[in-house]
């Protein structure tokens, strides 16, 4: 199988409200910055280009149709999008370039959750008969899962605010976090719940933004003459949809992927984990199998800046950016979709 | 047991989300001109074209468009269509005339409604103005335009439509 | 390079405006369970599931392929969900394929659908947004121009849209699945049909459907079932954006150019020459004409002489049958019509198309398209490898 790498990877600031700009102007910044990382002019030096988007957190169908006016689409191109986090749209160009049908790809995500409500928006995603006349929005629902986590004694809200703690300090060395600080896990349990179990810091904030990458076979990284980071595994799996039909305490799926990713066959000095509400980051760090000895989330992760339909595809660009920059030799990129877990994508990326 | 019910095959269950829309930067720049009863288009730094309304980039070349070109309200007719199927709710009685229309100095039409015109006498190539309504009524909106309405000028090649420039079709060659 | 890939499975919902009598998911199993059926598989044998659909909000689920997992058995395998607008139903076939042609898996299940009845599809494309003009005239509104202008360039005469529309519904009446069953159909009734978007009439535009389409693609050493493999000879995508200037939208570039990657992929050098037939995305009558030169089958402004010659009709015994399951014209489930297209192509050179069968079919072209005509789709099946 063809070996593949990361070669280029930039995202925007996270905020929680950009105000008065379009798709197209929030994607540009972020091409143009890939493109210059590689030395690219347009997404015409690349051989395919893949997007993740949804329609419904911007609430007009379509919203992908206007982002390829970023692209400089003339003369056309092998252009494809998922309705989905972009790190799907890595899977798919992934499989693309397996195929030999391209060498490169160019992959960005971007959404503007602001001018929704994004827990109402996504409780639109649940079984349309069932469980979504319920409006029953997904803070509610991972509110429910860190319920039983608590209540099987296998976490503490401590553990809990550790969490979020741990991501603020983290995330004051990450320009492009929303929320940084030093704050204490004391401090943090001294807040009001929000929706208990859940304070506002084990939530993610909603931002807008946009993210983008460059993929390539080794060969073309080599003769694109950049830096690269080899993506040596790469797997996804969903699960049960129901939250009632499967352990809310685990993520089978997260375990499953990782596996199929090769996770485990060397150590790990980073992971970067999709991890929206506190809780799901130690479901998560368990289901990847991760000890002390891998640095979680170090830029802050997603509760220090979510965005959205983006967030999954920045955890493999903070991974690479890692590798590259020395930090790390070996690491995991994980993404989740859908309610309490559903569906989770696991990457492994290592060194040159 | 009670005597049988009909079966439940299926339930209204209505969505209500609220959005709160943002236009863009280029574009709210575009309203913000209509709202002063002009049109501005963007030019593309890289291949020179004009495009009204602008996006805030030339979709052709994927580059960043800022500068700002005020253009007239006269324009051809690059394509139309009648409309004669009734939409309930449609303040627009049909048949009304959709037409594809190029403003002089544009490289790019849009879609307006074509009025004051016999339907069955419209045609590709035609010169057409806007029709603006009073002043007073102008908000951040296209509809300040009510329509655009047929000139007593000579056709346009169709080779030349999205070719003029800003002053308009001239003396043709 | 690419592993050499297979439809082995093909499964259609009957189309209907409403399916009432199923859930969203139901009508997904449906199709789904004739494909594992067709392929003599189960759920146990399939490595990942690739979904796709037109936009979310035509039914109101968002991101359904959370809520879909369960009823397409994919707990615990890879899924993922496409959407390229009307293209989709092509390129969730497409990608579905690039999950087998990578080496990355055996056997794949695909499915695309639509179910405009549970929601307001009208509604769902026209959210009020005060950027741009209120003028209501919906998808033919803004087709309508394009085919006045492919009619002003070719001197095409009027009535060749009204042969596609009959064409095509006389070709529906052999296909069981057909929403649209008008074997009777006449010139003069889609000639006295309602205009809706001048040139267009009623009966020159496609139906709203709801349906499901599935397959099932396999590689090379996993081929199974009683029926013949239909061969995946070639892929190709092509978007360009909805408006730039110079673009000519009667024949788009990124037709052009995908057409002309996937012959290359399959060895066609004369389209019309080298397919048995086509299954081509004409939703409105007169894009038969406009896609017969957009695809090479025809000289620049000649498409329509093909149309008036028969050519591409079944019942007369056209040598390049286009549309022969009835096409867009007689099914239309937004989301599932590009894949509805792949399908019977592949149908076509697997000798199964039962009464709208193309004798000896053994190359067919699916094509699909979408959004401002902007984004293609289109494979080339064979009955052989070569």
């Amino acid at each position: 199988m063809r070996e593949i790498a990361v070669v280029a990877f930039s995202q925007s600031a996270c905020v929680a409200d950009i105000g008065a700009v379009n798709e197209v102007e929030l994607i540009m910044p972020q091409l143009q910055a890939v493109y210059a990382q590689v030395g690219l002019n347009s997404a015409q030096d690349v051989d395919f280009v893949c997007s993740g988007s949804c329609d419904y957190l911007q609430g007009a169908a379509f919203a992908f149709v206007a982002g390829v006016d970023a692209l400089g689409a003339v003369p056309p191109l092998k252009e494809s999008h998922v309705e989905m986090d972009a790190a799907w749209a890595l899977y798919e160009a992934v499989l693309k370039i397996r195929t030999g049908h391209a060498d490169s790809a160019l992959l960005y995500g971007f959404g503007k959750s602001s001018p929704g409500e994004l827990p109402a928006v996504l409780s639109q995603r649940l079984d349309p008969y069932y469980l979504a006349p319920l409006w029953l929005d997904t803070v509610s629902l991972a509110a429910l899962q860190a319920r039983m986590l608590l209540d099987s004694g296998s976490i503490t809200e401590s553990d809990m605010a550790a969490v979020v703690s741990r991501s603020r300090q983290n995330a004051q060395a990450n320009p492009l976090a929303q929320l940084a600080g030093d704050v204490g896990v004391a401090a943090l349990l001294q807040d009001d719940y929000l929706l208990a179990p859940l304070r506002r810091g084990d939530c993610a904030p909603v931002s807008d933004g946009a993210a983008a990458m460059i993929i390539a076979t080794v060969e073309q990284a080599r003769r694109w003459g950049v830096p690269y980071v080899r993506l040596t595994g790469i797997d996804q799996r969903i699960e049960s949809h129901n939250p009632c039909m499967r352990d809310l305490t685990d993520s089978v799926s997260t375990r499953q992927a990782a596996a199929a990713a090769g996770v485990h066959e060397a150590a790990l000095d980073v992971a970067e984990i999709y991890a929206p509400f506190s809780h799901q980051e130690i479901i998560l760090t368990r289901a990847l199998g991760l000890d002390e000895a891998t640095v979680v989330n170090p830029s802050g992760g997603v509760l220090a800046g979510n965005l959205m339909m983006a967030s999954g595809l920045a955890r493999v660009g903070e991974v690479f950016q890692r590798i590259v920059n020395g930090d790390a030799r070996r690491g995991v990129a994980h993404a989740t979709s859908g309610p309490c877990l559903q569906h989770n994508l696991v990457a492994v990326l290592e060194g040159a | 047991m009670s005597a049988a019910r009909p079966d439940v095959t299926g339930i209204e269950a209505p969505v209500y989300l609220h959005y709160h829309f943002t236009a863009g930067t280029a574009p709210a720049r575009f309203l913000a001109r209509l709202r002063e009863g002009l049109l501005s288009g963007q030019r593309c730094p890289r291949c020179g074209n004009v495009y009204i309304p602008a996006r805030g980039s030339c979709p052709a070349c994927g580059v960043p468009t800022t500068e700002e070109v005020l253009l007239p309200d006269r324009g051809t007719v690059q394509s139309f269509t009648i409309v004669h199927i009734p939409i309930p709710g449609n303040p627009i009685e049909p048949p009304y005339v959709v037409a594809n229309i190029v403003l002089d100095g544009a490289n790019i039409s849009f879609i307006h409604l074509l009025s004051d015109c016999v339907n069955e006498a419209v045609r590709i190539g035609q010169r057409v103005q806007a029709v603006w309504r009073p002043p007073e009524e102008w908000d951040y909106a296209m509809d300040n335009i009510r329509h655009f309405r047929p000139l007593d000028e000579p056709d346009v090649p169709v080779e030349r439509i999205g070719t003029l420039p800003v002053s308009g079709p001239g003396v043709p060659r | 390079m690419a592993e050499w890939a297979a439809v082995v499975g093909i499964g259609q919902t009957r189309y209907k405006t409403r399916r009432s009598d199923v859930s969203i998911a139901g009508l997904l199993r449906e199709a789904v369970d004739r494909a594992l059926a067709d392929a003599g598989v189960g759920f146990d044998d399939i490595d990942a599931v690739v979904i796709g659909k037109a936009p979310d909000m035509f039914e109101g689920v968002v991101m359904p392929e959370s809520y879909l997992a369960d009823a397409l058995g994919a707990s615990g395998k890879p899924m993922l969900r496409v959407h390229t607008a009307g293209s989709v139903g092509g390129s969730t076939a497409i990608v579905a394929a690039s999950h087998v042609q990578s080496g990355t898996f055996k056997r794949v299940l695909t499915v695309t659908y639509e179910k405009q009845s549970e929601s307001n599809a009208m509604w769902a494309l026209s959210t009020p947004q005060p950027f741009s003009v209120h003028l209501n005239a919906g998808a033919g509104g803004y087709f309508a121009p394009i085919i006045r202008e492919y009619i002003r360039r070719t001197n095409a005469p009027e009535g060749v849209g009204i042969r596609v529309a009959v064409k095509d519904r006389r070709h529906g009446a052999r296909n069981p699945l057909a929403h649209l069953q008008l074997p009777d159909i006449t010139e003069q009734e889609v000639r006295d049909s309602m205009m809706l978007w001048d040139p267009l009439r009623f009966l020159e535009a496609c139906p709203s459907s709801d349906g499901a389409c599935a397959m099932v693609i396999a590689a090379a050493d996993s081929i199974s079932g009683n029926k013949p493999p239909a061969w995946i000879r070639g892929v190709a995508m092509r978007s360009e954006p909805t408006m730039y200037a110079g673009r000519d939208e009667v024949s788009p570039q990124a037709g052009r150019d995908c057409a002309a990657d996937v012959y290359a992929q399959a060895g066609v050098m004369d389209p019309r020459r080298d397919f048995d037939c086509a299954e081509v995305y004409v939703p409105f009558s007169w894009y038969e004409p406009m896609w017969l030169e957009n695809l090479g089958f025809a000289p620049p402004g000649e498409g329509w002489k093909l149309t008036l010659d028969g050519a591409t009709s079944l019942d007369d015994g056209g040598d390049i049958p286009w549309n022969c399951s009835g096409g867009v014209l007689s099914s239309n489930p937004i989301g599932a019509s590009g894949m509805i297209r792949f399908a019977e192509a592949a149908r076509q050179v697997r000798g199964d198309a039962g009464a709208h069968q193309v004798e000896n079919a053994r190359l067919a072209l699916g094509h699909a398209y979408g959004g401002g005509a902007q984004f293609f789709s289109m494979w080339v099946v064979g009955a052989h490898k070569n």
